[in-house]
């Protein structure tokens, strides 16, 4: 057996995911792939797929994305979750592969918190987030034309103060690409068994519970 | 004694119950909801992710193509200026991957709509129309304005979206994706509920 090879020791130091590469940083270079003409008619097309099911899922409407804020329309929670569950189990399974390099976004605690409950604020007052807001002007409603221009405005905001914000807050409580396996320590198959029954047991709960 | 209890309670909870259900037209209910089912629609996204992980080498991600966008704008304008700064150093400002898949999404939507039969055409969403007056134009747009500033800055300081972070971050355990989706979440809901119920 191969851990009878390793000392106690080492065992015990060996991070559980240490074995799975996280990818590397998420900048850019000028030769980087993603900038060649395939990889724009990809994002192309992946992105008509995106548009096409957000807009069937329903939520490029209005509505439908303040019903989730108010706790009245639950289609949001259903679709993210669906997604989720689905993706795991699809992404992890071509990891095993070697089909996939994961990206594992840095988890900053201070930068994610206080970055998300800005979004979530801005959120509901536009009442489309970004991927929404574009389905949403696709399918007519062109009040999201003010919410894409705002976008791009806060991201040019954000740009401005980034040396700043990259040297304060987003140093806080900076603790890399950090997985929920390494947050529990445990092994990642053991998670998975244990996390995909749970995302499963909220989504029928909440299929119970919820109206729409 | 318990009747008694059942009944007081019963008086006094069930008209404020009442009394807090929302205007005709406020409630999310009284409009259409999606073409087809959220689970099959979610399964079907699941799988598109899976594509652009194999095809690509990306996770999906809308707020990068936003940033990316107001980065060109910048460049036309203030060249030097936007190429000093950080977050530009790192993320180029030119028509990427993230971008095309911004403008597919609008088309696909569009796809979507007409051939289901639900093309809106419509400046003020009918749910904020019931809520604000129908020609609440220019708080419409204001909103919708100030909303996104706050939205993308917050994206750009949380490092995703709700695809990026809610779906691709959350789908690949990462600890700060499910963070800021459920700080995406507390946000909204405070907001939503100050701005539609009281």
């Amino acid at each position: 057996m191969a851990i009878a090879t390793e000392s106690p020791n080492k065992a015990f130091d060996k991070s559980p995911l240490e074995s799975v590469d996280k990818g590397g940083p998420d900048k850019d270079s000028p030769t980087k792939k993603e900038f060649s003409i395939k990889q724009l008619i990809l994002g192309a097309t992946f992105g008509i797929v995106f548009g096409f099911l957000l807009q069937k899922g329903g939520v490029a409407k209005y509505h439908v994305l303040l019903g989730v804020l108010l706790l009245e329309d639950f289609t949001v929670i259903k679709i993210m979750m669906t997604a989720i569950v689905v993706g795991t189990i699809g992404i992890f399974t071509m990891h095993s592969m070697g089909l996939v390099k994961l990206h594992i976004k840095p988890t900053r605690y201070a930068a994610n918190i206080i970055g998300g409950l800005l979004f979530g604020v801005g959120f509901a007052l536009l009442g489309y987030c970004p991927g929404t807001g574009a389905a949403a002007l696709g399918q007519g409603n062109y009040d999201a034309i003010f919410g894409v221009v705002g976008l791009m405005a806060g991201s040019y905001l954000f740009a401005e103060m980034s040396d700043w914000l990259s040297k304060t807050v987003l140093t806080w409580g900076d603790r890399g690409k950090l997985m929920l396996p390494e947050l529990v320590a445990m092994p990642l198959l053991t998670f998975l068994l244990i996390w995909i029954p749970i995302l499963c047991a909220v989504l029928f709960f909440v299929d119970r519970i919820a109206i729409r | 004694m318990k009747t008694i209890i059942f009944l007081g309670f019963a008086m006094t909870v069930i008209p404020s119950l009442l009394a807090t259900i929302p205007d005709v037209g406020t409630s999310a209910l009284d409009y259409s909801g999606a073409a087809w089912s959220p689970y099959l629609v979610g399964a079907l996204i699941g799988v598109l992710s899976m594509f652009t992980f194999y095809f690509s080498d990306k996770p999906l991600g809308a707020s990068t193509g936003y940033a990316r966008v107001a980065g060109m704008i910048g460049n036309w304008f203030f060249p030097k200026h936007t190429q000093s700064l950080k977050y530009y150093k790192d993320n180029r400002p030119a028509v990427d991957w993230e971008v095309m898949l911004v403008i597919g999404a609008i088309v696909g939507a569009f796809i979507a709509a007409w051939q289901g039969g639900e093309l809106t055409g419509e400046w003020v969403p009918a749910m904020w129309g019931a809520r604000f007056g129908d020609d609440s134009f220019g708080m419409r747009f204001g909103a919708a304005l100030v909303g996104g500033v706050i939205m993308a800055f917050g994206a750009r300081l949380a490092g995703g979206c709700t695809s990026g972070h809610g779906i691709s971050g959350a789908l690949q355990l990462a600890v700060g994706s499910w963070i800021a989706v459920i700080c995406f979440f507390i946000g909204g809901i405070a907001t939503a509920l100050l701005m539609y119920r009281f």
